[in-house]
């Protein structure tokens, strides 16, 4: 006899629970024979499902209570995820039941996205299988850290512990390499009740828990209440002459009064009143609630602006890297463009590059430098926003570092942020919103036939005396004398202008930098090639520069003019480093702030084993005998 | 943060979404419970107004008692109403109570394609509907954002993706999208909210002298009262803490075939 459930007075804390495994593991045998020995079926079914299979003339099966179509129960196959309820005395539970077969991998995926807890089944007889490892490695790119594995069908294999234990081994090594690690192991045969509610007497030698004791374990996640403020806008609607901005806090809590600035803009205003229709007004809130708030000052906010703490604001960005999981039915090629979904932000965007893809089966590397991401792979992307957008690494706050992608109306894609640069003020764009790029009359492509060649920017980085000056000046004058349009951008000379409010300080310097680049950029898009001299010590800041560069299709060519420290500063033309020696000069590099070498240098010129002369016509060999500056556009 | 809390705040965020994402949305008024919650819902979600129109399908079978506690809510709560009925259907008399169609057909004639009529005349391209995953197994496989075709059928082997609260809201000229914010209640927690809100419901739910009462109302000749001394909203919800009869127990056209309701759903019906 089942036994009789609880009578709970109150309502129960509620855990939602998928139930993951290859196809025909036996994962809905394994939830009707669950509810059926907790006593959860409701009167009849049980009797009502025997006499269908009767009058079918098919065996009876536990499995169609959960698949509640009729075509599953045709080709005794899941087909969708389905959700249904019962309880312990412990607690209410949602399970979750999705399809075990590759081909319905997407409701699988729909059915995990809304669990915090997984069951994986695994047939005793067919060990570890393609979809059971697969379906370990989505929870793991889910999030979901609570699993339970339970070995099924025990009674295929003679109740065997050698059978249980080798595929115990061999999956818990699958794991351990995803950083999961299951909460328990449990041999069962679902189709006859063993180790769901008791223990079976038929495996004496398990000595562990059964499944019940097993998802009383699992603990509710908390709410993500002590996290920073995240408030993503929902909308803003006007009722009763109040203006008032409704969402969800996805983490932390806000208080009216509080100063909250709103991303992407950065504009900020105070918390005046929280709302709430038919509740009792309270001057807080916190994740989970979809609240109102007006704010005390009226500022321009539309749906998809973040909220959060000055403190703790979220990333601001337009390119992060990413885990993606692809369901489109065409493959997700680099440079394709579709929509991104995060929180209420919906921007368009496009692959930037591919890493690499996971066989999410054997996480092995699959296909190295990939074009393209096709249906039910993994891979590890960098992605590039056309507008700037709010979010947070997946690992730090996950309700703000996870979205979707929409290819032509479909939801093809789920990921999770990995990391993402805090964008500069070029990324982010112009501060005014009322501002366009006003895009000239004449293409560059029309610059560059006339000219003969295209616009280019060198960026010439090193040391102080190291030469870049010298050997600035020689190619300005080498370029011009070949009827190259060429003009060079002294760092120096930008100070007593462009940068003459700036210092030396790291800020001041990554400024000035910005500013060359930006000039640099105008440049070489008038069709001039620029060749900037600028020690630019920080790999951050020159990254940027390539950004920038990137960003206004502008060729970028950087070179590392390379010398010792000790032969700059046996040189010293300008007595600097005699003076920075004698603590003259703050922040000098090589002395008191630090030079970070070039990794990806375009061109590395030695100045201490070459003239400046060498060193220029090296530049120019790579420059103009492999075509790099022709009229005739390809890409680089 | 309380487990009704819970679902109340995620459906809240689903009428948002909806309200936010369909320039021509409608909710369905079946004057159930379960519609009576979404109503309150809805309310909550936008500061005590319903921006958009209630749909009543009308079968002119309903008990009569739903139809004055209707209109009395609509105009109590400021409602924009709509009624819509399969007047050629009814003038025929092509339903099962005439004895001309299985109680079945007469669902697919008087609510579905009544239905069909009012989404046809006004054009809603999203419609918000109170049913529940756990009122019967195909409900149990929706989506929040549920889309239906041309022919308003529901393609139940190859339903959008739903990740974290991310709804497919983008839609082709011609369908329209069911929207489901109650999907992740049970029957026991919509009492439960009904008792903790205060919210009124048709007296057809409570004992009456005889000791009947309606769990799931539907049209009067094919729904039936159960056995019951619940007279008040917290006596169901004892009743229902201990009960293991199902729900729609006494809805008869669930009844006719294994796959009838499966069959009706995928043409469009609830």
């Amino acid at each position: 006899m089942p036994p009789e459930p609880s009578s709970p007075c109150a309502p129960q804390e509620q855990l939602k629970i998928v139930i993951v495994g290859h196809v025909d593991h036996g994962k809905s045998t394994f939830v009707g024979r669950l509810f059926h020995d907790t006593g959860s079926l409701p009167e009849g079914k049980y009797d009502q499902l025997v006499e269908v299979a009767r009058r079918r003339g098919v065996p009876f099966e536990f499995a169609n209570l959960m698949d509640g179509l009729q075509a599953e129960r045709d080709q005794n196959i899941t087909i969708d995820t389905a959700q249904i309820w019962f309880r312990t005395p412990r607690r209410q539970y949602v399970i979750i039941d999705a399809p075990g077969h590759k081909e319905f991998l997407k409701n699988m995926i729909t059915g995990a996205a809304n669990a915090s807890a997984a069951l994986l089944l695994i047939d005793a007889k067919e060990g570890v299988q393609e979809q059971s490892r697969r379906h370990g490695f989505l929870l793991s790119l889910m999030g979901i850290r609570q699993l339970a594995v339970l070995v099924n069908k025990m009674d295929l294999c003679g109740f065997d512990e050698t059978v249980f234990r080798r595929i115990e081994t061999e999956y818990r090594a699958f794991l351990a390499r995803l950083g999961l690690n299951p909460s328990a192991f449990i041999p069962i045969c679902a189709r006859e009740g063993d180790g769901l509610v008791a223990r079976s007497p038929r495996m004496p030698w398990y000595t562990g828990g059964n499944v019940i004791e097993a998802l009383d374990a699992f603990e509710a996640p908390p709410r993500p209440v002590h996290l920073p403020l995240r408030f993503p806008i929902q909308d803003i609607y006007r009722f009763d002459h109040r203006r008032i901005l409704a969402g969800r806090i996805e983490s932390g809590a806000l208080r009216a009064g509080d100063r909250l600035v709103f991303w992407p803009s950065g504009k900020s205003s105070a918390v005046n009143t929280i709302e709430r229709w038919s509740a009792p007004s309270t001057l807080a809130a916190s994740a989970g609630e979809s609240v109102g708030i007006t704010l005390a000052e009226q500022i321009f906010v539309e749906r998809g602006q973040m909220a959060t703490h000055e403190a703790d604001a979220a990333t601001v960005c337009r390119e992060f890297s990413a885990k993606l999981f692809w369901m489109g039915r065409e493959p997700l090629g680099i440079g394709r463009r579709v929509k991104l979904k995060l929180t209420t932000q919906e921007v368009d965007c496009e692959i930037r590059s591919i890493e690499r893809v996971i066989d999410a089966s054997t996480l092995e590397e699959t296909s190295a430098g990939a074009k393209e991401i096709r249906r039910n792979d993994v891979a590890e992307i960098v992605i590039r926003a056309r507008q700037p957008i709010a979010l947070d690494a997946h690992a730090a706050i996950a309700e703000t570092g996870r979205f979707v992608l929409v290819d032509r109306r479909e939801v093809s894609g789920g990921g999770v942020v990995v990391a993402a640069q805090r964008a500069s003020a070029t990324e982010l764009g112009p501060k005014s919103e009322n501002l366009t790029w006003a895009k000239g009359e004449v293409l560059a492509s029309e610059r560059a036939l006339r000219n003969g060649h295209q616009g280019a920017v060198l960026w010439l980085t090193g040391l102080s005396g190291s030469g870049k000056s010298t050997i600035a000046g020689l190619l300005e004058r080498e370029l011009f004398n070949r009827g190259i349009h060429a003009y060079r951008l002294d760092g120096d000379n930008l100070r007593y202008g462009l940068s003459a409010d700036l210092g030396f300080s790291p800020e001041d310097r990554s400024e000035n930098i910005r500013r060359a680049a930006e000039a640099g950029r105008l440049l070489a898009d008038a069709g001039l090639v620029v060749i900037s001299s600028l020690i630019s010590p920080y790999r951050a800041d020159r990254a940027r520069v390539r950004e920038i560069m990137k960003e206004g299709q502008v060729r970028f060519f950087e070179v590392y003019v390379r010398c010792p420290l000790e032969v700059c500063e046996a040189r010293d033309p300008k007595k600097l480093y005699a003076r920075a020696r004698a603590g003259e000069i703050p922040h000098f590099t090589g002395i008191s702030a630090p030079y970070e070498e070039p990794e990806n240098a375009e061109i590395t010129v030695r100045t201490d084993q070459q003239t400046p002369e060498e060193s220029a016509a090296n530049i120019l060999d790579y420059l103009i005998q492999t075509g790099r500056l022709a009229s005739v556009s390809y890409d680089i | 943060m309380s487990p009704l809390d819970q679902l109340e705040n995620q459906s809240i965020f689903i009428l948002r979404e909806a309200f936010h994402k369909f320039d021509n949305l409608a909710m369905l008024w079946s004057i159930g419970k379960d519609s009576s919650v979404l109503l309150w819902l809805a309310r909550k979600a936008f500061f005590g107004h319903v921006p958009f129109p209630l749909v009543h399908v009308d079968t002119t079978y309903k008990i009569p008692e739903m139809i004055v506690f209707r209109d009395r809510l609509a105009k109590e709560w400021n409602l924009q109403l709509i009624v819509g009925k399969n007047e050629e259907a009814l003038r025929d008399g092509r339903t099962y109570p005439n004895g001309k169609l299985t109680r079945v057909e007469c669902c697919g004639a008087l609510k579905k394609d009544g239905l069909r009529m009012v989404l046809d005349k006004h054009k809603f391209t999203g419609v918000i509907v109170g049913v529940r995953r756990d009122e019967d197994p195909t409900r149990a496989k929706e989506r929040y954002f549920s889309p239906r075709d041309k022919n308003m059928e529901w393609n139940v082997e190859d339903q959008p993706p739903e990740l974290w609260d991310q709804f497919k809201t983008d839609f082709e000229p011609g369908t329209h999208i069911r929207i489901h914010p109650l999907l992740h209640w049970t029957e026991l927690n919509v009492w439960e909210y009904i008792q903790r809100e205060n919210i009124p419901v048709v007296s057809l739910y409570f004992a009456n002298a005889r000791g009947e009462r309606y769990r799931s109302l539907g049209c009067a000749p094919c729904t039936f009262p159960i056995q019951s001394s619940a007279r008040s909203v917290a006596e169901i919800v004892e009743e229902l803490r201990r009960t293991k009869v199902p729900e729609r127990a006494g809805r008869a056209q669930d009844k006719e075939s294994e796959d009838a309701f499966e069959k009706l759903r995928r043409d469009g019906y609830m």
